[in-house]
């Protein structure tokens, strides 16, 4: 007991090696990301698949991930306030039994991602499209979320 | 089959091309993940290469080397700013040696959804044959 009481450290709500890890992990986004300005958040992702681009403009957000071999009936999507959720399997179809393996580098499986955008979105309005093996989702923005021009009224 | 179907996906970055063939364009270039395999009459070689289409797609068979190349433009548009960047786009190149003789008028490529299906027949002369031992 009179150890649980000096002792600061450990601290008994501490749960594992890789908080600490995970902490100084957002220490040094902060820091690096002070440093490119904080718009662009880079690689390392959130090593969850499909591994996406988010871009914006003045109107829409686009979502961006390589999906090879995949159409857009494979895909459920679903948009709420500022979120987007993917989820899918990507299907290998079996080949001819009698036949042998010289390489086999691609993955089949599920997947699932939710990534959240920095505003609003108007739900109604969200387009996708799977061309070449790449998904496109365009997200408008929700009116208030949109950059106004302010006009200054001479007194 | 069934078992690594349900298997749910990890993230696997694109691989960087180390050594690129001499290069006159700047640019990124990547090797596509493949999936070769052979039955007795032919070798198909299954690639993934998100984005290219099929303008832009080279396949060379010269001399038992077998060359893939694939251009991929940037598919934002020019006003767009980055918010989040998790993956790059490039060029695809991959090179592979082929130790069959490939019957080069029925070679038979097909790109679909990202996907490169390129099938190899075998010239006649190279299918096994089986030998039979007479007792």
């Amino acid at each position: 007991m009179l150890l649980r009481r000096t002792a600061g450290w450990p601290r008994w709500e501490w749960t594992g090696p890789f908080d600490e890890l995970e902490r100084l992990r957002r220490q040094m986004d902060l820091l690096t990301g002070g440093l490119a300005g904080g718009r662009v958040v880079s690689a390392p992702a959130a090593g969850v698949f499909p591994l996406m681009n988010v871009t914006e403009d003045k109107d829409n957000y686009y979502v961006r991930a390589e999906l090879p071999g995949l159409r857009a009936d494979d895909l459920e999507l679903s948009v709420t306030g500022d979120t987007l959720s993917i989820s899918g399997e990507r299907k290998i179809p079996a080949e001819d039994e009698k036949a042998q393996y010289h390489r086999r580098e691609r993955d089949a499986g599920r997947f699932s991602r939710i990534v959240t955008l920095p505003a609003q979105l108007n739900t109604s309005q969200v387009e996708a499209r799977c061309t070449d093996g790449v998904l496109t989702v365009v997200l408008p923005k929700a009116e208030e979320a949109k950059p106004r021009q302010i006009a200054v009224k001479a007194s | 089959m069934t078992d690594t179907d349900s298997k749910s996906l990890q993230v696997k970055e694109k691989a960087e091309l180390s050594t690129p063939a001499e290069q006159t364009r700047p640019g990124l270039v990547f090797t596509p993940a493949v999936d070769i395999f052979e039955t007795d009459k032919e070798i198909t070689l299954l690639a993934d290469m998100p984005g290219v289409t099929s303008s832009e797609l080279n396949i060379d068979l010269r001399d038992d080397m077998l060359t893939l190349d694939g251009d991929v433009k940037p598919p934002e548009g020019a006003d767009e700013t980055d918010v989040i960047r998790e993956y790059r786009t490039g060029k695809y190149y991959r090179q592979f040696t082929l130790s069959q003789v490939i019957d080069q008028a029925k070679i038979d490529a097909e790109l679909k959804d990202g996907v490169l299906r390129l099938t190899l027949p075998k010239v006649q002369a190279a299918t096994p044959r089986k030998i039979v031992v007479k007792s």
